[in-house]
C-alpha cells in the first residue's frame, strides 16, 4: 500500500487521488480498513477524518463490491427514455437489489446520477465502459459479454 | 441549416477537427496564439481584464456572472489561484466533457490567460471522477504543453510562469458549487462554505481564488485574439457570444449544439435537434437540468439567454434542454428530479437534509394515487422554505423545478389527487 501512497506528497490535498488508487488496486473495488488506516498514518490524520472524507463521495465504498460495477443512470434524460423499467429488468435478471452484489461476486448494481452521455440515453457504465441506447436485450447482452470475458 | 439562423462555432471550433492528443494539430489551428499575442504585445493583466469586460462574456456554468468583473474583484495576494470547474454533473449536461476531450489545449490556454490576468502562477482543473477519458486527455495535453515550454517557467521568454494540475473528483454533485469544489481540492468533504467571503477574497487555502467554468474559459482565447467587438457581434446585447447546448429527450437527433445566445427554443429543437421525435406534439421542456425549470409551449419563441429566460421565471443554467413530447409525464419527471436532489443534497444544512426528502415523500404519495387535498400547496411551501433558508444554491434551486412544474402542468398533478 505504501508504494501507492508514496506517489503523492504527504499532504491532505492528495487524499482523493490516494483513495481512488487504493480502491482501484483492490479486486473487490472497495477501501479496506487497512487502506484507510494507511492513509491516516501517511497523512498524519485521525482515522475518523479519513473515513468521514471517504464516505462523503459516492465513488468510494467501504464494503466489498463485485468484480464489476454496473452503474445505471437514473437522471431525468435517461429516466425519460425508459431507465426505470431497465432498472427493474436489471435487478430481476441478476436477482440482486440496487446497492448489492450478486452471489457469485461478479456484479454490483448501482444507480448513478448523470454520466454525461445523455446523447445515447438510456445509458449505463460497466466499470469504465459506457453502454448507450440501451434496451433490455442490449443491457443483458453487455452483461453477458463481460461475464464471458471473465471466464 | 434550413433557415438563415447563424450557428457560429466559437467554443467547439476545433472539436472533431483536430486530434486531441496532438499538440501540433492544436497549434496548427491557433492554440496558444492568444497567449503569444499577450506576451508579444506586452498586454498588461489589467488590459486583459478590460478586454474580457468589454466582451461582456458571462459565466457559462449557469449563473451568468460577468467574467471580467469576477476577475477584477479578485484580491491581490500571494499566491492567487485559478480553478477551472470541470465537475460537470448537472443532469443532461456534457458540454464541458466534449471541450475537455475534444480541444484540451483551448482550455489550457484559457486557464493560462485567466491566471495571467489575476496574477496566478498556479491553476487547478477539477474534473469529476466519472470522466475518466476527460482526465486522461487533459493530463496528456498538460504534459505535452509542459514539454513544449508552453507551461512552466518564463512562458514565451516572458517573466510569466504558470502551471496546471488536475484534481479528480469522486462522485459528489455538490462539488460543482464553487466553495464545495474548493473544499474538495483541499481534500475534505465537499461541504459548501457560507458566502461571503467569496472565493475572490478567501478561496483555496484561504487565498484569493477565481473559479471559472470550462466553457467560460474556452471562450477566452478567441476573445483575446479577435477582440471584444468581434465577440459582441454574436448573440445578444446583454449576453454576447454563443452557448453550447445539449439537446436531449424526445427529439430526432439528440446531441450537442452551439448556437448564438438569444436563439429561440423552437430553432434549437427544429434545426439542431431535428424536431420533436416521431412528429409528436411538443409538450414542454426542462431547461437547465435538475436545477432548472420546466417550460411549456409558450416559451418556444422566447430568445434564450440568461436574461430572456429569467423573464419567464426559467433559467439557462448549464444549457441542458430536455424536450418532452406529449408522451412524457411531468409528475414522473419531477419525481426523478426530487430523487436526484435527495441523493445529492450534501447533508450539511437542515433545509436540504430534511426538506428535500419531505418534498419527495409528498410527490411519491401523489404519484401512487394517495395524494391529499392541499398537497400541492404544501409542496410549494416546503420548496419555498428550502429556497429561502438552504445554505447553498444546490438545495435552493429545488424551488425551480417544483414551482415551474406546478405552474405549467398543475392539471396533471391534480388529476392524480382527485383520481
Amino acid at each position: 500500500m505504501k508504494r501507492w501512497l508514496e506517489r503523492y506528497p504527504a499532504s491532505r490535498e492528495h487524499i482523493l487521488d490516494m483513495l481512488h488508487d487504493l480502491q482501484d488496486a483492490e479486486p473487490r473495488n472497495y477501501l479496506r480498513p487497512e487502506a484507510l488506516r494507511a492513509v491516516a498514518e501517511y497523512l498524519s490524520m485521525p482515522l475518523s477524518d479519513v473515513v468521514s472524507t471517504a464516505t462523503f463521495y459516492s465513488m468510494y465504498s467501504l464494503e466489498p463490491r463485485g468484480r464489476h460495477i454496473i452503474r445505471l443512470c437514473e437522471s431525468p434524460p435517461c429516466q425519460l427514455m425508459g431507465a426505470e423499467s431497465l432498472l427493474d429488468a436489471l435487478t430481476d435478471y441478476l436477482r440482486v437489489e440496487v446497492g448489492r452484489t450478486t452471489e457469485d461476486g461478479a456484479f454490483t448494481v448501482e444507480t448513478t446520477s448523470c454520466l454525461g452521455v445523455c446523447g445515447v440515453a438510456p445509458a449505463m457504465m460497466i466499470d469504465a465502459e459506457v453502454h448507450g441506447n440501451l434496451t433490455k436485450e442490449r443491457m443483458i447482452e453487455a452483461i453477458e459479454a463481460v461475464r464471458r470475458s471473465d471466464d | 441549416m434550413t433557415s438563415g439562423a447563424r450557428s457560429p462555432r466559437i467554443v467547439l471550433q476545433n472539436n472533431g477537427v483536430i486530434d486531441p492528443y496532438s499538440l501540433d494539430q492544436a497549434i496548427a489551428v491557433g492554440a496558444y496564439e492568444a497567449m503569444a499575442k499577450i506576451v508579444g504585445e506586452k498586454i498588461s493583466p489589467a488590459a486583459v481584464i478590460d478586454i474580457v469586460k468589454a466582451s461582456k462574456l458571462r459565466g457559462r456554468g449557469g449563473a451568468g456572472f460577468p467574467t471580467g468583473l469576477k476577475w477584477s474583484f479578485t484580491a491581490a495576494g500571494d499566491p492567487v489561484y485559478i480553478v477551472c470547474n470541470a465537475d460537470e454533473g448537472e443532469p443532461g449536461t456534457f458540454k464541458d466533457r466534449l471541450i475537455l476531450e475534444g480541444d484540451p489545449h483551448r482550455l489550457i490556454e484559457g486557464i493560462m490567460i485567466a491566471g495571467y490576468a489575476v496574477g496566478a502562477r498556479r491553476g487547478y482543473v477539477y474534473i469529476r471522477g466519472e470522466y475518466a477519458l476527460s482526465i486522461e486527455r487533459m493530463q496528456h495535453a498538460i504534459e505535452a504543453a509542459r514539454a513544449a515550454g508552453l507551461l512552466g517557467e518564463d512562458i514565451f521568454d516572458s517573466d510569466f510562469s504558470f502551471d496546471i494540475e488536475i484534481k479528480r473528483g469522486a462522485g459528489a454533485y455538490v462539488c460543482g458549487e464553487e466553495t464545495a469544489l474548493i473544499e474538495s481540492i483541499e481534500g475534505k468533504r465537499g461541504y459548501p462554505r457560507l458566502k461571503p467571503p467569496y472565493p475572490g477574497t478567501v478561496g483555496l487555502w484561504s487565498k484569493p481564488t477565481v473559479v471559472n467554468n470550462v466553457e467560460t474559459l474556452a471562450n477566452v482565447p478567441p476573445i483575446l485574439l479577435n477582440g471584444a467587438d468581434w465577440f459582441r457581434s454574436f448573440g445578444t446585447e446583454a449576453c454576447p457570444g454563443t452557448k453550447v447546448y445539449t439537446i436531449l429527450g424526445h427529439v430526432e437527433k439528440p446531441g450537442l449544439a452551439e448556437a448564438e445566445m438569444g436563439t429561440t427554443l423552437q430553432t434549437i429543437i427544429d434545426e439542431h435537434g431535428g424536431g420533436v421525435k416521431d412528429a409528436k406534439r411538443f409538450k414542454g421542456a426542462l431547461i437547465g437540468g435538475a436545477a432548472g425549470a420546466f417550460v411549456c409551449s409558450d416559451c418556444l419563441d422566447k430568445p434564450m439567454d440568461f436574461d430572456g429566460l429569467q423573464e419567464i421565471s426559467a433559467v439557462l443554467g448549464s444549457g441542458a434542454i430536455l424536450v418532452l413530447s406529449e408522451d412524457a409525464s411531468i409528475v414522473d419527471m419531477l419525481d426523478g428530479i426530487l430523487t436526484f436532489f435527495q441523493h445529492e443534497s450534501c447533508g450539511q444544512c437542515a433545509p436540504g437534509r430534511a426538506g428535500t426528502p419531505a418534498l419527495g415523500r409528498i410527490l411519491k404519495r401523489i404519484r401512487s394515487g394517495e395524494g391529499r387535498a392541499g398537497d400541492l400547496e404544501q409542496m410549494l411551501r416546503v420548496a419555498r422554505t428550502i429556497n429561502a433558508t438552504a445554505l447553498c444554491p444546490l438545495d435552493q434551486s429545488v424551488l425551480l423545478p417544483v414551482e415551474s412544474a406546478l405552474k405549467h402542468f398543475r392539471g396533471e398533478f391534480e388529476a392524480l389527487i382527485s383520481g
